[in-house]
């Protein structure tokens, strides 16, 4: 299933193919699709912006996730309604994800933008990039920090107790802990996290699509939304296929990377 | 002492106060997308209002039954319960093979499903309609715009994940149990059906509800490969947008309907989510 659409990309990725030539008339143009790729400049900025959000998203999820999950370690009351109720963002369509942030952030209508005008802020996300890029990372981190925590929380609870009880009778205080004991054993599970919300983060288009479809001007246009516009709108077959061949060797070799290191990872932690 | 006791309190009202306020800020936007989906038009725009005032019906009736929306949901049924049970049957026979039989090159196979899974959507979205809408194509038919084209397009992401959440419960069943019944006469099928299949019953329930809520939430590829006659219901909130002048409690109304799954499927299995969300990765 995933074989035959491959393999046709790569064949269309060398011909010149719009919505105006029928099946028959393909125009082979070589390498040309691929030429005009390294030279595009939209295409290498969308990259970037990509890599940007994907460096805030990221990081902010990864901290926040793993606190929250050394927090769920503990034992309190109510502990599991906590958790369920944090794990509710997961379960949500993307696009719904983007119609419910649209819907806080519409100046006029949201309460996002109306609270932040009584304090004196004038918060825009239809007229200041910086505002939308920020919210687009906001809206990452609320639905994508529960996956951090709820994958941390599995790590640390398969750990085992003796080396943190021997360090605790050793007078360790909880940083050198964290420092030294559970970072280190959890490097397994912290880099299957920190891939797969790198890949998931690359490729995001429908939660920005609805929040912000994009703009203003350029700013929230991410890889994932550039490949849509000249698909679709654009209808340039050929070099959208290039683009598709270009993405997919990048994820296959992300892929890679993460299953050699944790593979590796794991040999070196013992587990 | 005195003052550890002390600390350990401390600890505990900063616990609360952290999860509540995360509670808070989870449940804030779902909240508030609720409220707008239960005011008209005219309250929206008004006095601005954090809580409830009335319950406008309207915005829920219009769409469902006098727009295509009510058909949009129907397809959507349709098309995710035909996935999920396509997905599990094929899941189901392809673990058994990797689990059970060392084929050359079996690492690869499974490494090239994961693959699958994380391709950006993007470099799948074109060569898809293509094939769909221009390649497979004899006569008047044609995938494009079918609910058995979505069906197979949703395997694509579904299949993959099915068959590494099964394949960490597949190989955890012993051996000697298929070998004991193959001893008895039991052909390979008898035995996946009434072994394999009855022991690994609850990871199915679990791969089968996940595929199921994924295929519901998809977006991209129901955009792509359907027009009219098979569109999605969460596709569907995405026309929302591109309409001038959208109207916001209808889209809220319709947003607050693609949740009711994912709200029901959290109540079930809640318990179990980790596992599912991590590709079996964080266990062993």
């Amino acid at each position: 299933m995933g074989l035959l659409p491959f393999f046709y990309v790569v064949y269309v990725g060398f011909f010149d193919w719009n919505i105006f030539s029928k099946v028959a008339g393909l125009v082979y143009t070589g390498a040309n699709n691929y030429r005009r790729l390294v030279f595009d400049a939209d295409f290498l900025a969308s990259i970037q912006r990509s890599v940007t959000f994907t460096l805030w998203a990221v990081s902010i999820e990864m901290v926040l996730g793993m606190a929250l999950a050394q927090l769920l370690m503990r034992d309190f009351v109510g502990k599991g309604f906590f958790r369920a109720i944090h794990a509710l963002p997961l379960t949500v369509a993307p696009i719904a994800v983007g119609a419910t942030w649209r819907l806080l952030t519409m100046p006029g209508l949201g309460p996002l933008p109306y609270y932040l005008k009584q304090i004196g802020f004038d918060y825009n996300i239809g007229r200041y990039p910086t505002h939308a890029f920020a919210t687009t990372v906001l809206m990452d981190v609320w639905h994508w920090t529960p996956f951090v925590t709820l994958t941390m929380l599995a790590g640390l609870s398969a750990l085992p107790r003796e080396p943190f009880e021997q360090a605790m009778v050793d007078g360790a205080n909880r940083w050198q802990i964290l420092r030294h004991l559970t970072l280190p054993m959890l490097r397994p599970v912290i880099l299957t996290a920190l891939f797969l919300r790198i890949m998931d983060a690359l490729r995001i288009v429908d939660e920005v699509f609805m929040l912000t479809g994009g703009g203003p001007g350029m700013r929230t246009h991410y890889i994932g939304i550039f490949v849509w516009r000249v698909v679709f709108p654009k209808t340039d077959y050929g070099y959208g296929s290039a683009m598709s061949v270009l993405l997919l060797y990048f994820t296959i070799v992300l892929c890679w990377l993460l299953l050699t290191t944790i593979t590796q990872a794991r040999r070196e932690s013992g587990t | 002492m005195r003052r550890s006791v002390f600390r350990k309190r401390l600890g505990q009202i900063l616990t609360y106060l952290v999860w509540t306020l995360l509670t808070l800020m989870t449940l804030f936007p779902i909240y508030w997308m609720f409220l707008v989906s239960a005011r008209s038009r005219v309250e929206l725009f008004g006095n601005f209002r954090l809580y409830p005032t009335g319950f406008f019906i309207e915005n829920y009736i219009r769409p469902l039954f006098k727009d295509v929306y009510g058909r949009y949901l129907l397809n959507s049924l349709i098309v995710t319960t035909g996935n999920t049970i396509l997905v599990a049957v094929l899941a189901i026979l392809a673990t058994y093979a990797l689990s059970r039989y060392r084929i050359p090159g079996d690492q690869n196979i499974f490494f090239w499903t994961i693959t699958n899974r994380m391709a950006p959507p993007a470099a799948f979205m074109l060569p898809m309609f293509l094939l769909y809408s221009r390649v497979l194509r004899v006569g008047n038919w044609q995938l494009f715009d079918t609910h058995i084209g979505l069906i197979l397009a949703y395997c694509v992401f579904n299949l993959p994940f099915a068959i590494w959440l099964l394949k960490g419960i597949v190989d955890t069943i012993p051996v000697d149990l298929d070998e004991a019944a193959m001893v008895d006469g039991a052909s390979v099928m008898q035995v996946i059906w009434q072994i394999i299949v009855p022991l690994a019953a609850p990871g199915i329930a679990i791969t089968a509800l996940l595929s199921w809520i994924f295929a519901w939430n998809e977006y991209l590829f129901a955009a792509t490969l359907t027009s009219v006659n098979a569109r999605t219901f969460t596709t569907g909130l995405g026309e929302f947008v591109t309409v001038v002048g959208t109207n916001w409690g209808e889209m809220a109304a319709m947003a607050t309907i693609t949740l009711i799954p994912a709200l029901l499927f959290l109540a079930l299995v809640q318990r179990y989510i980790v596992v599912g969300l991590t590709f079996g990765a964080v266990r062993e």
